[in-house]
């Protein structure tokens, strides 16, 4: 039996920040806990037992001593490093991206158990498959539910009537679809195609094996990373500083021509 | 702290600021320099000067140099067609160590970090494209950390290079030595074994 002041956790790295010369402070995404500050003590010594298994997008089993100010991991292992995600640039990045809005979405010490489910079965789905854009916005979407900013989808947000199959619209503000008539006194409200809307009434109730099934066309993909983007930005409030890299990486069109990143 | 005359409590300060030294040694160091006599004070004092007067960037690798183009990069003896690319000047020294590599170098000062939206302009990327232009350079070697940052930093110069038709090659990655198979993480581990080579 562990003492009360040792414990072990599974632990999605999130983020690093040097101190010092050797130490690295790290923000932790955990199942138990939520989001956790830990400090990995001499971890980018050459030959340092933390080493790689504490490195952002990475997996671990972490052990950890409660520190008066800061937790100490003092043992680690690797589950899964994600090496797939990690030897391709453009899957990289998209972790990064995913790493990021964990981090700001998330406070320290507040449980999400769901959160965690959706950002490890997230890196899993993006280390395997090529379907990348799907992968993204499910991602997106579901994050936005997990944390209580769940779209209203079945009815129109004000007038409560249920949506036609028509050209409606989508309301940051109003947190849902409004109809058309509704969409004229809302003028922060951005059109959204009957395809884009089945997509989403989708996702919020199938998992993730079912929703990489459906695929999309470039135009719907473009549609639902607008919509799914500027809600995150509308709760979010700052920047996502990895979004620049992955606007950079599209700007040099390093994209591959067999591929439909966009 | 105001127990302290200003100019003793000011070098503490700023002592105490560099890398691997906390208080405690900071006060040392500053009691010492207050015995010591004052020409080897002023020695230390001109020395860290000159360090920031006299040396400035290599125009070709920027390396930090007190001439340019610095020493490496007007060496006749050395192999302009292989650039191996590191993060930072203080890489260069620990390969030229080795005594293996005849070729030049590029230092970027620093690495890609989307996580704290630091871009390829912030570094000498730029400067290394044009350096690749001529047609004169046959291989680059990156050599950037192996961990995260670097590794993106490698994969996105990857992509740039490899289209102009120059071999872009890494270094051999795996178990540090001294290292323990036991604590090894996945990255290192696989990298090991995908570099291993026949024992004879
Ligand atoms: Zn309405
Ligand atoms: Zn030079």
């Amino acid at each position: 039996m562990s003492s009360p002041r040792n414990y072990q956790t599974q632990a999605i790295i999130l983020k690093q920040i040097k101190l010092g010369e050797f130490d690295k402070l790290l923000a932790i995404y955990t199942p138990e806990f939520g989001k956790l500050q830990a400090l990995a003590k001499g971890a980018c010594r050459p030959g340092s037992k933390l080493g790689g298994n504490v490195e952002p997008l990475t997996h671990s089993l972490l052990f950890l001593a409660r520190g008066r100010k800061l937790d100490i991991i003092t043992q680690s292992q690797t589950i899964d490093g994600f090496l797939g995600l990690k030897s391709d640039l453009w899957r990289l990045s998209y972790g990064f991206y995913i790493l990021e809005l964990i981090d700001l979405f998330t406070m320290e010490n507040s449980v999400n158990r769901p959160l965690f489910d959706l950002l490890l079965e997230t890196l899993h789905r993006l280390n395997e498959a090529d379907n990348d854009q799907i992968i993204l916005r499910y991602f997106e979407f579901n994050l936005l539910c997990h944390l209580g900013y769940r779209p209203q989808l079945k009815r129109c947000v004000i007038c409560n009537s249920y949506l036609k199959p028509q050209a409606n619209f989508f309301s940051c503000r109003q947190g849902g679809v409004l109809c058309p008539l509704c969409a004229q006194k809302e003028t922060a409200a951005h059109p959204l195609s009957v395809d884009a809307l089945k997509v989403l009434r989708l996702w919020e109730s199938c998992d993730y094996t079912m929703a990489v099934r459906v695929k999309l066309k470039p135009e719907l993909s473009w549609e639902l990373r607008q919509v799914l983007q500027d809600y995150i930005k509308y709760h979010l409030q700052q920047e996502v500083k990895s979004m620049r890299w992955l606007e950079e990486l599209k700007k040099l069109s390093l994209v591959d021509s067999n591929s439909s990143r966009h | 702290m105001s127990s302290l005359a200003e100019p003793v409590a000011k070098l503490v300060r700023e002592l105490s600021k560099l890398p691997g030294i906390g208080p405690k040694s900071a006060q040392r160091l500053t009691y010492y320099l207050l015995r010591s006599p004052d020409e080897e004070a002023k020695t230390l004092a001109e020395a860290i000067l000159a360090l920031k007067e006299k040396i400035s960037l290599c125009s070709i690798c920027f390396n930090i140099t007190d001439c340019d183009p610095c020493p490496i990069c007007q060496d006749k003896k050395r192999d302009y067609s292989i650039i191996c690319v590191v993060e930072k000047p203080s890489d260069i020294m620990p390969l030229e160590r080795t005594g293996k590599y005849n070729g030049v170098y590029h230092v970027l000062h620093g690495t890609i970090n989307p996580a704290e939206g630091r871009g390829p302009e912030e570094l000498k990327i730029k400067e290394l494209l044009s350096r690749l232009q001529n047609g004169a350079v046959k291989e680059v070697i990156l050599a950037t950390n192996p961990n995260i940052e670097g590794e993106t930093t490698a994969l996105y110069l990857q992509r740039l290079i490899v289209p102009l038709g120059i071999r872009v090659s890494r270094l051999a990655r795996g178990l540090p030595f001294g290292a323990e198979l036991e604590y090894a993480d996945d990255m290192t581990l696989s990298q090991a074994l995908e570099g291993r080579q026949v024992f004879q």
